[in-house]
């Protein structure tokens, strides 16, 4: 259990750049995700974690201790690879061993715990294994297990999940947030999967190009998204273009297209008590913030797409010149069909103001 | 207190070092140091050989070259071109045509025929020479054969000259056309050509607009291939008296003291030579392979009448036992008595002698044992240099990989003879590359020739099985504790064993019957195993040389089972 803190760390390839200033202060204990989409530079600083790259700039501290440019090998850290890379001349119980025999540890204890950690991902009776003899979702558990087995400081998972079939992932996702749990290990989470991220984390870094977006809880990042990006990676969220028109106290008057007025709340925003009147901004607002019928914030529209999922009915609709997404829960209502008028309105806490 | 403060301060010193993106080039340092000792410096000495004279540097010995006073030279430079260019067209005939069939057609004897067509690899060149000369040579067994049936004055035919020399050619370099053009033929989608039909095409406009066009790239190949070690060959011109090719002229112009000449004509044939080493990297980098189909059905067509059936085993029956017919005739001879055989069709009388002296006759068991020893030493260095090159060019990022690689496999690319003549002219006198020792004239000299000449062996086989390993599989090694030797030593070196392997053991019998480079720098006290079957051959102690051979012969054949069985069937393209 150690804490992970980055100072201003950057990367950069040639003259092209990886990662820019990132800033992190892992907690001991916590899980940490670094999400975004490919070529965001999570892998690369998953990879200065480990020793793999060294910083171009910024220091990596493990606890108070400088790690900037250590050896992989001198770190103590457990890691999980996107293809396992297990050992294929080895067999299951040599490749869970393999972090014991480098620590020089003796027989009797190594026998001891890998077959502690074959249980604890349930692999009892696989030690004699080849490893061409697995299936995926073994071979992810074994790879676990050889990562955890070595009572690392900190774990280290890239993208561990994204080899596996949907049904297999779910599973393992709930697998490896449980041995979390239990062990209460460091982790830090490589992923492009919200889903993963948010069932996940205790907290997540979303990144893009290089460039950290937003640091925070789950709730956080999906009820508070810093910008654009943010909110409409994860999840969905329908962001209108607006201008701030008139501020009392905490209300805020938002102008959209067309002569559209919505009322937020300095609450509600990404930039807080800064606002000014006449400020362009955006308003996001998720699908399922959006209510059927009158009420604050109402819309008029028609609508352009339905959707029956079963849990929900999604319709698109077309208010003046926005295209919003509306989702309304299942509850046996009248669904509606395309070209049919529709009133909606939108809580004050369904809007979210967020910047540029 | 300070004693800890000098701890650190070194640890900084090293690990600043170590940090260093320069550090690599410290790292491949000793790569590049050898192939300048052992490759570089002895070509620069050639080079410096043939142009310098007392009177200082003039190019006076390549205007002789050229001159039309004595043509000589250009008339082997031209013999040598055209020899090769023959080669080129014959082995691509028979090969691509071999592979047609075998590829396509179902018959009686495919299989067998399949399984023996690879023979000629097995064939040592000397002793394929030896044996082609034994069967259809002036006095050999095949001629005389006819001469007695028809009761005629002389032979009706003799393997000799400029012929002979491209008979052995094909013979012994058609499976480079085989190999390439087969697995080419494999991965050629028969629905390509269904498709061509159903477009309304005819056989002869699917040949020339489908087929040909998709086998071009490996057709290409192999006759860059081809050509190059037609230039390189000089043992078939040797056995069939041909002195007019380049290789013969240098060893002619050794022989007859005429040293710069000699390291003229090495650097002009290293030329060449390194020119298709560059032109076939070159082809080989932009060659694409066009089929895009996966999971191909390939159909033979099976021979249903039945004049087509007799045709077909009458065929394969040929081809058995021209391609059986080497071998056998070495096994034969390998039991005559010496000096009995003289003009009989085979030999009289037979004895089980030369097997037992092999092992036992002091002088006979000496050149196996020089040639064992010698190989041993040469491959030895060559697992030390192949291993830590192969890991090099693939693991690290570091600028001059490209002409590192090339560096590599220059060696393979230049003839035996050059090899021999640059060493010569390199290690002659003491240097710094040979820790200040004359290297010729003592038993050092032939292993560093074997080492040379079979310094790309180890390094391809295992730069293969290295690309096949993911790096990853290293860093999980390293993220668990373990420091970079650990790590080499237990995931790198067993995962990329097999390849290590089949390099190894195709370079130890290579190294065994290397003939080439070995006949012009051995030393009567450390005589190789080749040198000694020349000699014997010479002496007529048929038998004893031929027991020799077939030892050779065994030991291939054996070495190929084995780094077939280790590779799972991908050995072929290493040789």
């Amino acid at each position: 259990m150690k804490n992970v803190r980055l100072e201003t760390v950057s990367k950069m390839f040639g003259s092209a750049v990886g990662v820019e200033n990132v800033d992190i202060d892992v907690k001991p204990g916590e899980f940490f995700t670094f999400l975004g989409p490919s070529g965001c530079g999570k892998t690369t600083t998953l990879r200065m974690i480990a020793g793999f790259y060294f910083p171009t700039k910024g220091k990596i501290y493990f606890d108070n201790r400088d790690v900037t440019t250590l050896q992989p090998n001198k770190r103590n850290i457990g890691m999980v690879f996107q293809n396992y890379a297990l050992f294929p001349h080895m067999t299951v119980f040599e490749n869970i061993a393999f972090g014991l025999e480098v620590r020089k540890m003796s027989k009797a204890v190594i026998k001891e715990k890998v077959e502690r950690a074959q249980k604890l991902v349930h692999l009892e009776k696989y030690g004699a294994r080849k490893i061409n003899e697995l299936s995926g979702g073994q071979q992810q558990r074994v790879a676990l297990a050889r990562a955890l087995v070595i009572e690392p400081d900190i774990l280290l998972l890239d993208e561990p999940l994204s080899n596996l079939d949907a049904k297999l992932r779910e599973e393992t996702r709930v697998e490896i947030k449980r041995l979390q749990v239990e062990l209460g290990v460091t982790t830090i989470y490589v992923t492009h999967d919200q889903t993963e991220a948010m069932t996940m984390s205790d907290r997540i870094m979303v990144m893009k190009e290089g460039v950290v977006q937003q640091i925070g809880t789950p709730q956080e990042i999906y009820n508070k998204p810093t910008n654009h990006f943010v909110a409409s990676f994860i999840g969905e969220s329908n962001v209108l273009n607006g201008e701030v028109v008139e501020i009392i106290e905490n209300s805020v008057k938002v102008k959209l297209e067309d002569h559209i007025f919505v009322q937020g709340s300095i609450d509600q925003s990404a930039n807080g008590k800064n606002l000014t009147i006449g400020e362009k901004i955006k308003c996001s607002i998720r699908p399922e913030a959006v209510f059927e019928g009158p009420g604050v914030n109402e819309l008029h529209g028609t609508i352009q797409l339905v959707e029956f999922t079963g849990v929900s009915i999604n319709y698109v609709v077309k208010v003046g010149s926005n295209i919003m997404k509306v989702m309304i829960i299942n509850k046996g209502n009248r669904i509606l069909n395309r070209g049919d008028s529709i009133t909606l309105h939108v809580p004050v806490n369904g809007i979210y103001l967020i910047g540029e | 207190m300070s004693g800890n403060q000098d701890v650190v301060m070194k640890e900084n010193w090293w690990s600043r070092l170590t940090r260093s993106k320069y550090f690599v080039y410290v790292l491949i340092s000793p790569i590049f140091l050898v192939l300048l000792a052992y490759v570089i410096y002895p070509f620069y000495q050639t080079f410096l050989q043939s142009v310098m004279t007392e009177e200082g540097a003039t190019f006076e010995n390549y205007q002789r070259f050229f001159g039309l006073t004595s043509t000589a030279n250009l008339e082997a430079l031209w013999t040598s071109i055209y020899i090769s260019v023959i080669s080129v067209i014959t082995c691509a005939i028979v090969g691509v045509t071999m592979a047609f069939l075998m590829e396509r057609y179902e018959f009686p004897g495919r299989r067998i025929l399949s399984v023996l067509i690879l023979v000629p690899m097995a064939l040592p060149p000397l002793v394929g020479v030896l044996s082609f000369t034994f069967l259809y040579g002036e006095s050999g067994i095949i001629p005389r054969f006819f001469q007695a049936l028809f009761n005629l004055d002389s032979v009706p035919f003799a393997l000799k000259g400029v012929v002979g020399v491209i008979v052995v050619h094909t013979f012994t370099m058609y499976t480079y056309f085989y190999l390439t053009a087969a697995a080419a033929i494999k991965g050629l989608d028969p629905s390509l050509e269904e498709a061509a039909t159903s477009l309304g095409s005819g056989r002869i406009r699917i040949w020339l607009k489908v087929i040909l066009p998709m086998l071009t790239p490996s057709l290409v190949a192999s006759s860059l291939l081809v050509f190059m070690i037609s230039m390189a060959s000089y043992t078939a011109p040797l056995m069939f008296g041909v002195d007019r090719t380049m290789t013969m002229q240098i060893y002619l112009s050794r022989t007859n003291g005429n040293l710069d000449m000699a390291a003229t004509q090495s650097t002009i044939l290293s030329i060449v030579s390194i020119s298709f080493l560059i032109l076939m990297r070159w082809y080989q980098g932009r060659r694409n392979f066009q089929n895009q189909s996966k999971g191909i059905g390939v159909h033979r067509t099976e021979l249903r009448s039945q004049l087509a059936k007799y045709l077909s085993m009458a065929f394969s029956f040929i081809g058995v036992i021209i391609l059986m017919l080497p071998i056998l005739v070495l096994v034969l001879i390998s039991f005559s008595v010496d000096g009995e055989w003289t003009v009989q069709i085979i030999p009289t009388s037979y004895t089980l002698q030369h097997y037992i002296d092999l092992f036992t006759d002091e002088r006979t068991w000496r050149p196996i044992w020089n040639s064992l020893q010698m190989s041993f030493v040469a491959t030895a260095g060559n697992i030390l240099f192949g291993v830590a090159a192969a890991y090099a060019l693939v693991r690290m990022r570091f600028k001059g990989k490209v002409f590192l690689d090339i560096l590599i496999m220059v060696p393979w690319a230049l003839p035996g003879t050059v090899v021999a003549v640059n060493l010569i002219a390199a290690f002659s006198e003491p240097n710094v590359f040979s820790f200040n020792q004359v290297l010729i004239g003592t038993f050092w000299i032939l292993p560093l020739a074997y080492f040379v000449r079979h310094l790309p062996l180890i390094f391809r086989s295992t730069s293969a099985a290295l690309m096949q390993m993911d790096e990853s599989v290293e860093e999980a090694a390293r993220s668990l504790g373990a420091n970079w030797w650990y790590t080499f030593r237990r995931v790198v070196m067993p995962m990329a064993f097999s390849g290590i392997l089949a390099g190894t053991l195709l370079a130890l019998v290579q190294g065994i019957g290397e003939f080439v480079a070995s006949i012009l720098i051995y030393s009567t006290s450390t005589m190789p195993l080749s040198v000694a079957i020349f000699q014997k051959m010479y002496a007529f102690q048929f038998g004893t040389a031929c027991a020799y051979g077939v030892l050779q012969i065994v030991l291939i054949i054996l070495v190929l089972f084995i780094s077939q069985k280790l590779t799972d069937g991908k050995a072929g393209a290493a040789i």
